[in-house]
Protein backbone atom coordinates (compact mmCIF):
# COMPACT_ATOMS: atom_id res chain seq x y z
CA UNK A 1 0.00 0.00 0.00
CA UNK A 2 1.28 3.47 -0.86
CA UNK A 3 1.54 5.87 2.03
CA UNK A 4 -0.75 8.91 1.86
CA UNK A 5 2.20 11.12 2.66
CA UNK A 6 5.93 10.52 2.59
CA UNK A 7 8.51 13.17 3.40
CA UNK A 8 12.15 12.56 2.48
CA UNK A 9 14.99 14.73 3.74
CA UNK A 10 12.98 17.97 3.97
CA UNK A 11 15.14 21.06 4.46
CA UNK A 12 13.85 24.60 4.79
CA UNK A 13 15.58 27.82 5.82
CA UNK A 14 14.31 31.34 6.32
CA UNK A 15 17.29 33.58 5.68
CA UNK A 16 20.13 32.14 7.76
CA UNK A 17 17.77 30.26 10.11
CA UNK A 18 17.50 26.56 9.33
CA UNK A 19 13.98 25.67 10.40
CA UNK A 20 13.80 22.12 9.04
CA UNK A 21 17.00 20.08 8.91
CA UNK A 22 16.24 16.82 7.16
CA UNK A 23 12.79 15.49 8.05
CA UNK A 24 11.73 11.96 7.05
CA UNK A 25 8.16 11.01 7.82
CA UNK A 26 5.63 8.53 6.48
CA UNK A 27 1.90 8.76 7.13
CA UNK A 28 -0.31 5.82 6.18
CA UNK A 29 -3.97 5.96 5.30
CA UNK A 30 -6.36 6.49 8.28
CA UNK A 31 -3.43 7.33 10.52
CA UNK A 32 -3.37 10.25 12.93
CA UNK A 33 0.09 11.66 13.48
CA UNK A 34 0.70 14.27 16.19
CA UNK A 35 3.64 16.65 15.84
CA UNK A 36 4.78 17.88 19.22
CA UNK A 37 7.67 20.13 20.16
CA UNK A 38 8.48 23.57 21.49
CA UNK A 39 7.48 26.72 19.65
CA UNK A 40 9.95 27.28 16.83
CA UNK A 41 10.77 23.59 16.50
CA UNK A 42 9.42 23.63 12.92
CA UNK A 43 5.96 22.07 13.33
CA UNK A 44 4.04 24.75 11.46
CA UNK A 45 6.67 25.10 8.76
CA UNK A 46 6.58 21.36 8.19
CA UNK A 47 2.79 21.47 7.73
CA UNK A 48 3.13 24.34 5.29
CA UNK A 49 5.72 22.53 3.19
CA UNK A 50 3.35 19.55 2.93
CA UNK A 51 0.64 21.53 1.17
CA UNK A 52 3.19 23.61 -0.77
CA UNK A 53 2.45 26.92 0.93
CA UNK A 54 6.24 26.88 1.42
CA UNK A 55 8.61 25.48 -1.18
CA UNK A 56 11.23 23.15 0.25
CA UNK A 57 14.94 23.95 -0.09
CA UNK A 58 15.75 20.27 -0.41
CA UNK A 59 14.04 16.90 -0.10
CA UNK A 60 10.83 15.53 -1.53
CA UNK A 61 7.14 15.53 -0.60
CA UNK A 62 5.27 12.47 -1.88
CA UNK A 63 1.49 12.61 -1.87
CA UNK A 64 -0.10 9.24 -2.69
CA UNK A 65 3.05 8.15 -4.48
CA UNK A 66 3.55 11.32 -6.54
CA UNK A 67 6.39 13.76 -5.88
CA UNK A 68 4.45 17.01 -5.45
CA UNK A 69 7.58 19.03 -4.63
CA UNK A 70 8.41 18.74 -8.35
CA UNK A 71 7.99 22.32 -9.62
CA UNK A 72 6.11 21.11 -12.71
CA UNK A 73 3.29 19.82 -10.49
CA UNK A 74 0.35 22.25 -10.31
CA UNK A 75 0.36 23.40 -6.69
CA UNK A 76 -3.31 24.46 -6.71
CA UNK A 77 -4.37 20.92 -7.65
CA UNK A 78 -2.25 19.48 -4.82
CA UNK A 79 -3.66 21.92 -2.26
CA UNK A 80 -7.19 21.03 -3.34
CA UNK A 81 -6.47 17.46 -2.18
CA UNK A 82 -5.26 18.55 1.26
CA UNK A 83 -7.39 20.22 3.93
CA UNK A 84 -5.81 22.75 6.27
CA UNK A 85 -7.10 24.20 9.54
CA UNK A 86 -5.24 27.17 11.00
CA UNK A 87 -4.66 28.35 14.54
CA UNK A 88 -6.66 31.54 13.98
CA UNK A 89 -9.46 29.83 11.98
CA UNK A 90 -8.95 32.21 8.99
CA UNK A 91 -12.60 32.05 8.02
CA UNK A 92 -13.51 34.55 5.33
CA UNK A 93 -15.28 37.36 7.21
CA UNK A 94 -17.22 38.65 4.19
CA UNK A 95 -18.84 35.27 3.45
CA UNK A 96 -21.55 33.45 5.38
CA UNK A 97 -20.57 30.27 7.21
CA UNK A 98 -22.19 28.19 4.47
CA UNK A 99 -20.38 30.11 1.72
CA UNK A 100 -17.11 29.58 3.58
CA UNK A 101 -17.76 25.86 3.68
CA UNK A 102 -18.85 25.55 0.04
CA UNK A 103 -16.34 27.93 -1.56
CA UNK A 104 -13.84 25.25 -2.58
CA UNK A 105 -16.53 22.82 -3.77
CA UNK A 106 -18.03 25.46 -6.02
CA UNK A 107 -14.95 27.25 -7.29
CA UNK A 108 -12.25 24.58 -7.26
CA UNK A 109 -14.25 21.44 -7.99
CA UNK A 110 -17.02 23.16 -9.95
CA UNK A 111 -19.93 21.62 -8.03
CA UNK A 112 -23.24 23.35 -8.72
CA UNK A 113 -24.36 25.51 -5.81
CA UNK A 114 -27.32 23.28 -4.73
CA UNK A 115 -25.09 20.18 -4.54
CA UNK A 116 -22.36 22.01 -2.63
CA UNK A 117 -24.86 23.59 -0.24
CA UNK A 118 -26.62 20.31 0.46
CA UNK A 119 -23.28 18.78 1.43
CA UNK A 120 -22.29 21.90 3.39
CA UNK A 121 -25.55 21.96 5.33
CA UNK A 122 -25.23 18.26 6.08
CA UNK A 123 -21.78 18.85 7.58
CA UNK A 124 -22.91 21.93 9.51
CA UNK A 125 -25.87 19.92 10.79
CA UNK A 126 -23.46 17.31 12.06
CA UNK A 127 -21.51 19.83 14.12
CA UNK A 128 -24.68 21.59 15.29
CA UNK A 129 -24.09 24.79 13.34
CA UNK A 130 -26.85 24.42 10.73
CA UNK A 131 -28.72 27.30 12.40
CA UNK A 132 -25.72 29.50 11.78
CA UNK A 133 -25.30 28.57 8.10
CA UNK A 134 -26.38 32.04 6.94
CA UNK A 135 -24.61 33.90 9.75
CA UNK A 136 -21.30 35.63 9.28
CA UNK A 137 -18.26 34.28 11.11
CA UNK A 138 -18.04 37.24 13.51
CA UNK A 139 -21.35 36.18 15.08
CA UNK A 140 -19.84 32.83 16.14
CA UNK A 141 -17.79 31.95 19.21
CA UNK A 142 -14.16 30.93 18.74
CA UNK A 143 -14.99 27.26 19.14
CA UNK A 144 -17.81 27.50 16.63
CA UNK A 145 -15.57 29.35 14.18
CA UNK A 146 -12.88 26.73 14.48
CA UNK A 147 -15.37 23.91 13.97
CA UNK A 148 -16.70 25.71 10.91
CA UNK A 149 -13.12 26.04 9.67
CA UNK A 150 -12.62 22.28 10.13
CA UNK A 151 -15.80 21.60 8.17
CA UNK A 152 -14.59 23.98 5.45
CA UNK A 153 -11.36 21.98 5.24
CA UNK A 154 -13.10 18.59 4.96
CA UNK A 155 -16.02 19.65 2.74
CA UNK A 156 -14.20 18.47 -0.39
CA UNK A 157 -13.15 15.11 1.12
CA UNK A 158 -9.40 15.75 1.13
CA UNK A 159 -7.00 12.79 1.23
CA UNK A 160 -5.10 14.40 4.06
CA UNK A 161 -6.05 16.86 6.79
CA UNK A 162 -3.46 19.18 8.35
CA UNK A 163 -4.28 20.78 11.70
CA UNK A 164 -1.97 23.57 12.81
CA UNK A 165 -2.38 24.11 16.57
CA UNK A 166 -6.09 24.49 16.10
CA UNK A 167 -6.90 24.94 19.79
CA UNK A 168 -4.12 27.37 20.71
CA UNK A 169 -6.23 30.50 20.17
CA UNK A 170 -9.28 29.15 22.02
CA UNK A 171 -10.50 29.75 25.55
CA UNK A 172 -10.04 26.59 27.62
CA UNK A 173 -13.78 25.87 27.83
CA UNK A 174 -14.04 25.93 24.02
CA UNK A 175 -11.18 23.49 23.40
CA UNK A 176 -13.23 20.38 24.13
CA UNK A 177 -15.84 20.92 21.41
CA UNK A 178 -13.10 21.29 18.80
CA UNK A 179 -11.14 18.25 19.99
CA UNK A 180 -14.34 16.15 20.07
CA UNK A 181 -14.82 16.96 16.40
CA UNK A 182 -11.28 15.82 15.61
CA UNK A 183 -12.02 12.56 17.46
CA UNK A 184 -15.05 12.06 15.22
CA UNK A 185 -12.95 12.66 12.12
CA UNK A 186 -10.50 10.03 13.29
CA UNK A 187 -13.36 7.61 13.82
CA UNK A 188 -14.43 8.29 10.22
CA UNK A 189 -10.97 7.24 9.06
CA UNK A 190 -9.59 10.67 8.11
CA UNK A 191 -5.82 10.78 7.68
CA UNK A 192 -4.56 13.59 9.90
CA UNK A 193 -1.25 15.29 10.62
CA UNK A 194 -1.61 17.74 13.50
CA UNK A 195 0.73 20.09 15.26
CA UNK A 196 -0.48 20.38 18.83
CA UNK A 197 0.31 21.47 22.37
CA UNK A 198 -2.53 19.37 23.79
CA UNK A 199 -0.46 16.46 25.09
CA UNK A 200 -3.39 14.64 26.65
CA UNK A 201 -5.24 14.83 23.38
CA UNK A 202 -2.22 13.63 21.38
CA UNK A 203 -1.83 10.69 23.73
CA UNK A 204 -5.50 9.86 23.41
CA UNK A 205 -6.05 10.23 19.66
CA UNK A 206 -2.74 9.89 17.83
CA UNK A 207 -1.56 6.62 16.34
CA UNK A 208 1.93 8.03 16.28
CA UNK A 209 3.59 10.91 18.09
CA UNK A 210 6.51 12.71 16.48
CA UNK A 211 8.69 14.93 18.65
CA UNK A 212 10.36 17.71 16.67
CA UNK A 213 13.37 19.45 18.14
CA UNK A 214 15.22 22.27 16.36
CA UNK A 215 14.18 21.12 12.92
CA UNK A 216 14.82 17.39 13.26
CA UNK A 217 12.70 14.47 14.46
CA UNK A 218 14.27 13.68 17.81
CA UNK A 219 11.97 10.80 18.63
CA UNK A 220 8.82 9.13 17.37
CA UNK A 221 6.64 6.18 18.26
CA UNK A 222 3.26 5.25 19.65
CA UNK A 223 1.85 7.58 22.34
CA UNK A 224 2.63 4.91 24.90
CA UNK A 225 6.28 4.82 23.84
CA UNK A 226 6.87 8.58 23.53
CA UNK A 227 4.83 9.68 26.56
CA UNK A 228 5.31 6.58 28.69
CA UNK A 229 8.97 5.89 28.12
CA UNK A 230 10.77 8.65 26.22
CA UNK A 231 14.24 7.59 25.11
CA UNK A 232 15.82 10.96 24.38
CA UNK A 233 16.81 13.42 27.11
CA UNK A 234 15.37 16.29 25.00
CA UNK A 235 12.01 14.55 24.84
CA UNK A 236 11.99 13.92 28.57
CA UNK A 237 12.87 17.54 29.24
CA UNK A 238 10.12 18.80 26.91
CA UNK A 239 7.47 16.47 28.33
CA UNK A 240 8.37 17.17 31.93
CA UNK A 241 7.34 20.79 31.39
CA UNK A 242 3.87 19.62 30.38
CA UNK A 243 3.39 17.04 33.07
CA UNK A 244 3.98 19.38 35.97
CA UNK B 1 -34.89 42.96 27.11
CA UNK B 2 -38.26 41.98 28.56
CA UNK B 3 -36.88 41.62 32.06
CA UNK B 4 -35.48 45.14 31.88
CA UNK B 5 -38.87 46.49 30.85
CA UNK B 6 -40.52 44.68 33.70
CA UNK B 7 -37.93 46.03 36.14
CA UNK B 8 -37.88 49.61 34.89
CA UNK B 9 -34.89 51.92 35.21
CA UNK B 10 -33.70 52.86 38.68
CA UNK B 11 -34.01 56.38 40.10
CA UNK B 12 -30.30 56.92 39.60
CA UNK B 13 -30.59 56.04 35.91
CA UNK B 14 -33.67 58.29 35.54
CA UNK B 15 -31.72 61.13 37.08
CA UNK B 16 -28.81 60.53 34.69
CA UNK B 17 -31.15 60.50 31.69
CA UNK B 18 -32.80 63.76 32.76
CA UNK B 19 -29.37 65.34 33.20
CA UNK B 20 -28.28 64.19 29.71
CA UNK B 21 -31.49 65.57 28.21
CA UNK B 22 -30.90 68.97 29.82
CA UNK B 23 -27.29 68.92 28.65
CA UNK B 24 -28.35 68.00 25.10
CA UNK B 25 -30.92 70.80 25.02
CA UNK B 26 -28.36 73.32 26.23
CA UNK B 27 -25.77 72.30 23.64
CA UNK B 28 -28.30 72.67 20.82
CA UNK B 29 -29.15 76.20 22.00
CA UNK B 30 -25.49 77.14 22.28
CA UNK B 31 -24.66 75.81 18.83
CA UNK B 32 -27.58 77.68 17.24
CA UNK B 33 -26.55 80.92 18.95
CA UNK B 34 -22.89 80.62 17.96
CA UNK B 35 -23.75 79.75 14.36
CA UNK B 36 -26.02 82.78 14.07
CA UNK B 37 -23.39 85.04 15.63
CA UNK B 38 -20.70 83.83 13.24
CA UNK B 39 -22.98 84.21 10.21
CA UNK B 40 -23.88 87.75 11.29
CA UNK B 41 -20.22 88.76 11.70
CA UNK B 42 -19.34 87.27 8.29
CA UNK B 43 -22.30 88.96 6.64
CA UNK B 44 -21.55 92.40 8.13
CA UNK B 45 -17.87 92.09 7.20
CA UNK B 46 -18.62 91.19 3.60
CA UNK B 47 -21.31 93.77 2.92
CA UNK B 48 -19.13 96.46 4.42
CA UNK B 49 -16.24 95.81 2.04
CA UNK B 50 -15.90 98.71 -0.41
CA UNK B 51 -16.51 96.58 -3.53
CA UNK B 52 -19.45 94.56 -2.25
CA UNK B 53 -22.09 96.30 -4.35
CA UNK B 54 -20.08 95.73 -7.54
CA UNK B 55 -19.33 92.11 -6.71
CA UNK B 56 -22.95 91.43 -5.87
CA UNK B 57 -23.97 92.83 -9.22
CA UNK B 58 -21.44 90.85 -11.27
CA UNK B 59 -21.62 87.49 -9.45
CA UNK B 60 -25.01 87.26 -7.79
CA UNK B 61 -27.53 88.83 -10.18
CA UNK B 62 -30.79 86.82 -9.92
CA UNK B 63 -32.10 87.92 -13.32
CA UNK B 64 -28.96 86.80 -15.11
CA UNK B 65 -28.93 83.55 -13.15
CA UNK B 66 -32.49 82.73 -14.18
CA UNK B 67 -31.78 83.49 -17.80
CA UNK B 68 -28.58 81.40 -17.87
CA UNK B 69 -30.01 78.43 -16.00
CA UNK B 70 -31.58 76.48 -18.93
CA UNK B 71 -28.37 76.41 -21.01
CA UNK B 72 -26.10 75.81 -18.04
CA UNK B 73 -28.45 73.00 -16.95
CA UNK B 74 -28.24 71.38 -20.41
CA UNK B 75 -24.45 71.55 -20.19
CA UNK B 76 -24.59 70.17 -16.68
CA UNK B 77 -26.46 67.09 -17.92
CA UNK B 78 -23.51 66.44 -20.25
CA UNK B 79 -21.20 66.62 -17.18
CA UNK B 80 -23.34 64.06 -15.39
CA UNK B 81 -23.22 61.72 -18.41
CA UNK B 82 -19.45 62.09 -18.68
CA UNK B 83 -19.15 61.48 -14.95
CA UNK B 84 -21.10 58.21 -15.10
CA UNK B 85 -19.10 56.86 -18.05
CA UNK B 86 -15.81 58.00 -16.53
CA UNK B 87 -16.64 56.43 -13.15
CA UNK B 88 -17.46 53.09 -14.78
CA UNK B 89 -14.25 53.25 -16.85
CA UNK B 90 -12.13 54.16 -13.83
CA UNK B 91 -13.55 51.27 -11.81
CA UNK B 92 -12.64 48.72 -14.49
CA UNK B 93 -9.24 50.11 -15.47
CA UNK B 94 -8.07 50.71 -11.89
CA UNK B 95 -8.93 47.18 -10.75
CA UNK B 96 -7.02 45.79 -13.74
CA UNK B 97 -3.98 47.99 -13.00
CA UNK B 98 -4.07 47.16 -9.28
CA UNK B 99 -4.38 43.46 -10.11
CA UNK B 100 -1.38 43.63 -12.41
CA UNK B 101 0.68 45.42 -9.78
CA UNK B 102 0.04 42.65 -7.25
CA UNK B 103 1.04 39.84 -9.64
CA UNK B 104 4.13 37.95 -8.61
CA UNK B 105 6.66 36.06 -10.68
CA UNK B 106 9.26 37.14 -13.23
CA UNK B 107 7.01 36.48 -16.25
CA UNK B 108 4.85 39.39 -15.25
CA UNK B 109 7.74 41.84 -14.87
CA UNK B 110 7.01 43.79 -18.10
CA UNK B 111 3.32 44.08 -17.19
CA UNK B 112 4.15 45.15 -13.64
CA UNK B 113 6.67 47.72 -14.85
CA UNK B 114 4.18 49.07 -17.37
CA UNK B 115 1.47 49.39 -14.71
CA UNK B 116 3.89 51.08 -12.28
CA UNK B 117 5.03 53.48 -15.00
CA UNK B 118 1.41 54.25 -15.85
CA UNK B 119 0.47 55.17 -12.27
CA UNK B 120 3.65 57.26 -11.87
CA UNK B 121 3.03 59.15 -15.10
CA UNK B 122 -0.64 59.94 -14.71
CA UNK B 123 -0.52 60.73 -11.02
CA UNK B 124 2.21 63.24 -11.73
CA UNK B 125 0.69 64.78 -14.85
CA UNK B 126 -1.73 67.68 -14.30
CA UNK B 127 -5.20 66.68 -15.50
CA UNK B 128 -5.43 69.70 -17.79
CA UNK B 129 -2.31 68.63 -19.70
CA UNK B 130 -3.63 65.07 -20.04
CA UNK B 131 -6.84 66.61 -21.37
CA UNK B 132 -4.90 68.56 -24.01
CA UNK B 133 -2.70 65.59 -24.93
CA UNK B 134 -5.66 63.24 -25.33
CA UNK B 135 -8.04 65.85 -26.73
CA UNK B 136 -5.74 67.04 -29.47
CA UNK B 137 -3.31 64.10 -29.66
CA UNK B 138 -5.77 61.30 -30.47
CA UNK B 139 -7.52 63.23 -33.29
CA UNK B 140 -4.02 64.01 -34.57
CA UNK B 141 -3.15 60.31 -34.62
CA UNK B 142 -6.35 59.47 -36.48
CA UNK B 143 -5.63 62.18 -39.04
CA UNK B 144 -7.89 64.52 -40.93
CA UNK B 145 -9.49 61.75 -43.01
CA UNK B 146 -10.65 59.66 -40.07
CA UNK B 147 -13.87 59.86 -38.07
CA UNK B 148 -14.33 62.85 -35.78
CA UNK B 149 -14.46 61.88 -32.12
CA UNK B 150 -16.71 64.16 -30.00
CA UNK B 151 -14.69 66.21 -27.53
CA UNK B 152 -16.72 64.94 -24.56
CA UNK B 153 -15.62 61.39 -25.42
CA UNK B 154 -11.98 62.48 -25.53
CA UNK B 155 -12.47 64.30 -22.24
CA UNK B 156 -13.93 61.16 -20.68
CA UNK B 157 -10.88 59.17 -21.83
CA UNK B 158 -8.51 61.72 -20.28
CA UNK B 159 -10.46 61.61 -16.99
CA UNK B 160 -10.36 57.82 -16.95
CA UNK B 161 -6.60 57.81 -17.57
CA UNK B 162 -5.87 60.27 -14.77
CA UNK B 163 -8.27 58.97 -12.15
CA UNK B 164 -7.51 55.28 -12.75
CA UNK B 165 -3.92 56.02 -11.77
CA UNK B 166 -5.09 57.32 -8.37
CA UNK B 167 -7.85 54.81 -7.80
CA UNK B 168 -5.64 51.83 -8.72
CA UNK B 169 -3.30 52.87 -5.91
CA UNK B 170 -6.27 52.96 -3.53
CA UNK B 171 -7.24 49.45 -4.66
CA UNK B 172 -3.65 48.24 -4.26
CA UNK B 173 -3.53 49.63 -0.72
CA UNK B 174 -6.82 47.86 0.02
CA UNK B 175 -5.55 44.57 -1.39
CA UNK B 176 -2.40 44.79 0.70
CA UNK B 177 -4.42 45.70 3.81
CA UNK B 178 -6.22 42.34 3.75
CA UNK B 179 -4.39 40.10 6.21
CA UNK B 180 -2.01 37.60 4.52
CA UNK B 181 -3.65 34.75 6.45
CA UNK B 182 -6.75 35.25 4.30
CA UNK B 183 -4.73 34.65 1.14
CA UNK B 184 -3.14 31.64 2.80
CA UNK B 185 -6.54 30.18 3.70
CA UNK B 186 -7.83 30.77 0.17
CA UNK B 187 -4.79 29.19 -1.47
CA UNK B 188 -4.88 26.23 0.93
CA UNK B 189 -8.37 25.42 -0.39
CA UNK B 190 -6.85 25.04 -3.85
CA UNK B 191 -8.09 28.37 -5.21
CA UNK B 192 -5.78 29.87 -7.85
CA UNK B 193 -4.20 33.30 -7.44
CA UNK B 194 -6.90 34.85 -9.61
CA UNK B 195 -9.77 33.08 -7.86
CA UNK B 196 -8.42 34.00 -4.40
CA UNK B 197 -8.20 37.60 -5.54
CA UNK B 198 -11.72 37.68 -6.95
CA UNK B 199 -13.52 35.68 -4.26
CA UNK B 200 -11.60 36.44 -1.08
CA UNK B 201 -9.18 39.39 -1.27
CA UNK B 202 -10.97 41.98 -3.44
CA UNK B 203 -14.35 41.78 -1.67
CA UNK B 204 -12.62 42.47 1.65
CA UNK B 205 -10.38 45.14 0.13
CA UNK B 206 -13.35 47.00 -1.34
CA UNK B 207 -15.02 47.24 2.07
CA UNK B 208 -11.87 48.72 3.54
CA UNK B 209 -11.40 51.35 0.83
CA UNK B 210 -15.00 52.37 0.12
CA UNK B 211 -14.66 55.76 1.89
CA UNK B 212 -11.47 56.53 -0.04
CA UNK B 213 -13.12 55.48 -3.31
CA UNK B 214 -16.14 57.67 -2.67
CA UNK B 215 -13.84 60.56 -1.89
CA UNK B 216 -12.08 60.14 -5.24
CA UNK B 217 -15.48 60.01 -6.91
CA UNK B 218 -16.40 63.35 -5.33
CA UNK B 219 -13.12 64.81 -6.58
CA UNK B 220 -13.84 63.55 -10.10
CA UNK B 221 -17.34 65.00 -9.94
CA UNK B 222 -15.98 68.51 -10.09
CA UNK B 223 -13.10 67.73 -12.41
CA UNK B 224 -15.56 66.72 -15.15
CA UNK B 225 -16.02 70.48 -15.54
CA UNK B 226 -12.53 70.63 -17.05
CA UNK B 227 -13.62 68.89 -20.25
CA UNK B 228 -14.83 72.32 -21.32
CA UNK B 229 -11.23 73.16 -22.33
CA UNK B 230 -11.66 70.73 -25.24
CA UNK B 231 -14.72 72.63 -26.48
CA UNK B 232 -17.44 70.32 -25.16
CA UNK B 233 -20.44 72.45 -24.22
CA UNK B 234 -20.78 71.37 -20.62
CA UNK B 235 -21.97 73.46 -17.67
CA UNK B 236 -18.72 75.42 -17.45
CA UNK B 237 -18.58 76.10 -21.18
CA UNK B 238 -22.27 77.06 -21.26
CA UNK B 239 -21.68 79.40 -18.33
CA UNK B 240 -18.76 80.95 -20.20
CA UNK B 241 -20.96 81.57 -23.24
CA UNK B 242 -23.73 83.04 -21.10
CA UNK B 243 -21.22 85.20 -19.26
CA UNK B 244 -19.93 86.73 -22.48
CA UNK B 245 -23.50 87.47 -23.55
CA UNK B 246 -24.55 89.10 -20.32
CA UNK B 247 -21.18 90.70 -19.37
CA UNK B 248 -21.83 89.21 -15.94
CA UNK B 249 -20.17 86.37 -14.04
CA UNK B 250 -23.35 85.05 -12.41
CA UNK B 251 -23.67 82.05 -14.81
CA UNK B 252 -20.37 80.70 -13.43
CA UNK B 253 -21.81 80.82 -9.93
CA UNK B 254 -24.89 78.99 -11.20
CA UNK B 255 -22.72 76.25 -12.70
CA UNK B 256 -20.63 76.07 -9.53
CA UNK B 257 -23.73 75.67 -7.36
CA UNK B 258 -25.02 72.87 -9.60
CA UNK B 259 -21.74 70.97 -9.07
CA UNK B 260 -21.96 71.48 -5.32
CA UNK B 261 -25.56 70.22 -5.29
CA UNK B 262 -24.46 67.13 -7.22
CA UNK B 263 -21.61 66.44 -4.81
CA UNK B 264 -23.45 67.06 -1.54
CA UNK B 265 -25.47 63.81 -1.28
CA UNK B 266 -22.39 61.73 -1.97
CA UNK B 267 -20.25 63.70 0.47
CA UNK B 268 -22.86 63.10 3.18
CA UNK B 269 -23.09 59.43 2.20
CA UNK B 270 -19.30 59.07 2.43
CA UNK B 271 -19.29 60.61 5.90
CA UNK B 272 -22.13 58.38 7.03
CA UNK B 273 -20.50 55.23 5.66
CA UNK B 274 -17.10 56.06 7.20
CA UNK B 275 -18.73 56.66 10.56
CA UNK B 276 -20.61 53.37 10.34
CA UNK B 277 -17.42 51.52 9.39
CA UNK B 278 -15.59 53.09 12.34
CA UNK B 279 -18.41 52.12 14.68
CA UNK B 280 -18.34 48.52 13.47
CA UNK B 281 -14.58 48.31 13.84
CA UNK B 282 -14.77 49.61 17.38
CA UNK B 283 -17.42 47.06 18.28
CA UNK B 284 -14.95 44.37 17.30
CA UNK B 285 -16.47 43.32 13.99
CA UNK B 286 -14.01 42.49 11.27
CA UNK B 287 -15.68 43.99 8.23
Amino acid sequence: MTAVLRLEGIHKSFGSTEVLRGIDLTVDSHQVVALIGASGSGKSTLLRTINLLETVDDGQVWLAGVDVSDPSVRADAVRARIGVVFQHYNLFPHLSVLDNVTLASRHVFGSPRPTAEARGLELLERIGLADHARSFPDRLSGGQQQRAAIVRAIATNPELLLLDEITSALDPELVTEVLDLVRELKADGTTIVMATHEMAFARDVADRVVFLDRGVIAEQGTPAEVFGNPQQPRTREFLSRFLQ
Amino acid sequence: MSSEEARGPSDVELGRRAFRRRQGFRSVLISIASTLALALVAWITIINTPGWARVQQTFFEPGVALEALPRVWDGFLLNVRVLLFAAAGVLVLSIVIAGIRTLRGPIFFPLRALAAGYTDLFRGMPLIITLYLVGFGIPGLIGAGGPRIPSEVLGTIALILTYSAYVSEVFRAGIEAVHPSQRLAARSLGLSHGASMRLVILPQAVRKITPALMNDFVAMQKDVGLISVLGAVDAVRAAQIETSHAFNFTPYVVAGLLFVLLALPLIRLTDWYSARLRAREQSGAIV
